[in-house]
């Protein structure tokens, strides 16, 4: 198919590959047995300048192209999306200081993030406020000194390795969700600490973790934006986070689906390759066409949002629904087709197929991000130019 | 600080095939790959560069096809690139080899150090780097592993020797050779990648760098390749037969006719 990248995206693709490949296939049964943070690998893809991508030229980065991350994640995830996930949540940290920071805080942060030499997070979740982001419990006081930071947060990607994070709490109860601020907190700051590391189904190179504030004072410049646009700052962030984990599902699809075609050509049964049943050749086939229906679906929304669009929530819900759909049921038909060989630990479809549900739980879960796609359906009354 | 480092373009060994009826190599179609050893020499000339912020340039004798992988080499890491090439350069031994690596050497002028691989996948020998060294009489250091410090116009490196290491100081300009244990190759960089699309790789021929047709290419070479061929395949082998206490026994006896128990 052909999406019309431009040379420097068939470059950066090529390099995303060549890392996956060279960098990533060897490790990522042991990665994901051991549940080890791939700092190894972050490395190599902060020299190859991959983190540059996201980060505009004036900040040390490259540009910052919605398509060329998810071109990267696409390629990262085809072989390991817990690699990719460690990769795209520094993105997602990124974005908020992107998005809001004013200039002192784009030249404080952003150069080291370009580099890739300090990680970003971004930290919203809360054992209380999961779809219910509204709910967070977490506090920000404003004292002379600065802000006094007070919680926890819950599942945190990138929680420990990370030195920038974006944090989400509250400043004025009384203001319900116009009470919530955003902050940037750097790890060593006193008073925050880590908790529990969550030991997950799949993306498990990936570190999830809660975050602990205790008195954790912040210096009042700290703050992003303004008082009271702490929501203001997450949704809008998600919204320009979600094709990114649109391309991981993308990814973890496409990947899927060439290790089912290997190895239905290769297995023979009643004396044929698997690949000549027709049971099997109408699975892989409607495998593809999800596969390539999701991929024209992300990269447009990816380049709407290139394009300057204003407001993208239900193209970028529509692109994160549909991907981490497809992820699933491509990963699942790909392990059933590949029968007890799909299910082993030897082969790397079991492991698809267990990263893949988190496409369809994080950053919005599906069913929140319907009603979101409802609601502005509602407000366009479903026309479209 | 200068440095530059030799490139060898050389055919990727999983696909190498010998023409039956020839006995020569089929390179037709085969992919090319850089000398295994040479990305472990620019590597270490990037190093260099990173910590004593030098210049690398990268220099191949070849055909015009090693401007890829001269391209790849800034890519990577390098600075500039230039491609040896001329159709009198064909049928080149070490000893031609050298030469003209030399020459292109001695017109870049400003160098202190030149770093080549400790040998090629298909050639073979390891003569290049100490040949070039030899022709620009300064000193040279083979199967270097580590390099330790550069200062006040000195190199000292470690190198490996059949029982152990060797700590060696040398003044500079000298050539060294690396072997793989130095380090290990990055990947190559967006950066990198970018500039190297519009880099300008120059291509010197014989003219360019003041040689004799004499000294260089075929009619430069000392030796020619008279014939490549795989030495016949003999089965030695003697496969024991029956359970394992015979094929034991029958071992032990093996042994002790050989004398060896
Ligand atoms: C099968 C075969 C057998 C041969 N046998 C002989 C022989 O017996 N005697 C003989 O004199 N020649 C021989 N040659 C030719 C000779 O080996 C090469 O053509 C010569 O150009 C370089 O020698 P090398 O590949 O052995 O390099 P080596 O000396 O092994 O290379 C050491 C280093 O020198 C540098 N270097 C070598 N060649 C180049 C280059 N073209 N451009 C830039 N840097 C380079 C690299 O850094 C390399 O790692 C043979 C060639 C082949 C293919
Ligand atoms: C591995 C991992 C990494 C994560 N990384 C981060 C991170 O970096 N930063 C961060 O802030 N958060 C992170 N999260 C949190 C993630 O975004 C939340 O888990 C997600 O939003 C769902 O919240 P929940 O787990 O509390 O589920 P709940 O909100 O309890 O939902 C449970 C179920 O109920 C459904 N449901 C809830 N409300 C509704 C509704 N109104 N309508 C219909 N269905 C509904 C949900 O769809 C879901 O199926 C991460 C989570 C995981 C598992």
């Amino acid at each position: 198919m052909e999406y019309f990248l431009t040379e420097q995206q068939k470059t950066l693709k090529s390099l995303a590959r060549r890392i996956a490949e060279e960098k990533v296939l060897p490790v990522r049964a042991e990665l994901d047995e051991k549940e080890e943070f791939p700092w190894e690998i972050i490395k190599t893809l902060a020299d190859s300048d991959l983190f540059r991508i996201f980060v505009p030229e004036q900040y040390d980065g490259m540009g910052s192209s919605s398509l060329d991350l998810c071109l990267v994640v696409e390629e990262l995830s085809k072989v390991c999306s817990g690699v990719a996930v460690s990769y795209a949540a520094t993105a997602l940290g990124a974005y908020a200081i992107l998005l809001y920071g004013n200039e002192e805080q784009k030249q404080k942060y952003l150069p080291a993030i370009a580099a890739g030499k300090r990680l970003a997070a971004f930290g919203l979740t809360e054992p209380t406020a999961g779809s219910d982001v509204s709910n967070i419990k977490t506090t920000a006081e404003k004292t002379p000194e600065g802000y006094v930071l007070n919680g926890t947060k819950q599942f945190i990607t990138n929680g420990g390795e990370a030195e920038i994070y974006t944090i989400i709490a509250v400043t004025d109860k009384s203001k319900g969700a116009r009470g919530a601020s955003a902050f940037i907190v750097e790890k060593g700051t006193p008073g925050f600490t880590f908790g529990k590391k969550e030991k997950k189904m799949g993306i498990r190179s990936s570190s999830t973790r809660e975050l602990i504030f205790r008195n954790c004072l912040i210096p009042a410049e700290n703050i992003l934006s303004k008082e009271g646009m702490g929501f203001v700052v997450s949704m809008r962030v998600l919204d320009h986070s979600r094709p990114g984990i649109s391309a991981q599902a993308l990814g973890i699809a496409q990947g899927a689906l060439e290790a089912a075609v290997d190895y239905t050509r290769q297995r023979v049964q009643f004396d044929q390759p698997l690949i000549s049943l027709p049971v099997v050749q109408y699975k892989l086939a409607e495998m593809a066409m999800q596969v390539e229906a999701a991929r024209a679906l992300v990269y447009s929304v990816a380049k709407t949002i290139d394009s300057g669009a204003k407001n993208f929530t239900e193209e970028s819900a529509m692109a994160k629904v549909f991907a981490s759909d497809v992820a699933m049921r491509v990963t699942t038909d790909a392990v059933q087709i590949c029968g007890g060989a799909g299910y082993m630990r030897d082969y790397p479809l079991e492991k698809m197929m267990r990263d893949a549900k988190i496409t369809q739980i994080y950053e919005g879960s599906n069913e929140v991000l319907h009603s979101a796609i409802a609601m502005e359906l509602r407000k366009r009354k479903g026309r479209r130019e | 600080m200068n440095i530059i480092v030799c490139l060898k373009q050389v055919p990727s060994t999983t696909e190498v095939k010998i023409d039956p009826k020839t006995n020569t190599l089929i390179r037709q179609g085969i992919k090319s790959i850089v000398n295994p050893l040479d990305s472990y020499a620019l590597e270490e000339s990037v190093r260099l560069k990173e910590r004593y912020g030098s210049r690398v340039t990268a220099i191949s004798m070849g055909p015009p096809q090693a401007t890829e992988m001269l391209r790849d080499a800034i890519s990577s890491g390098a600075d500039d690139a230039i491609l040896l090439s001329d159709i009198a350069f064909a049928g080149s031994d070490t000893l031609a080899t050298s030469t003209t690596l030399a020459k292109a050497i001695v017109k870049i002028k400003n160098y202190d150090l030149v770093i080549c691989g400790r040998q090629t996948l298909d050639g073979d020998t390891g003569q290049v780097g100490p040949e070039i060294a030899e022709m620009l009489g300064i000193p040279f250091i083979a199967y270097v592993n580590k390099i330790e410090e550069i200062a006040n116009g000195k190199l000292r490196v470690q190198r490996m020797v059949e029982d152990g290491y060797e700590t060696i100081e040398t003044s500079l300009p000298a050539v060294i050779t690396v072997v793989k244990e130095i380090n290990v190759p990055r990947m190559p960089s967006l950066r990198g990648l970018t500039k190297a699309k519009s880099a300008q790789i120059p291509t010197w021929t014989t003219q360019e760098i003041n040689a004799e047709k004499e000294t260089v290419g075929q009619a430069g070479s000392a030796t020619w390749v008279v014939k490549v061929f795989y030495p016949q395949r003999v089965q030695l082998a003697e496969m024991l037969k029956g359970d394992p206490e015979t094929q034991a026994k029958a071992l032990v006896e093996k042994l002790r006719e050989a004398k060896l128990i």
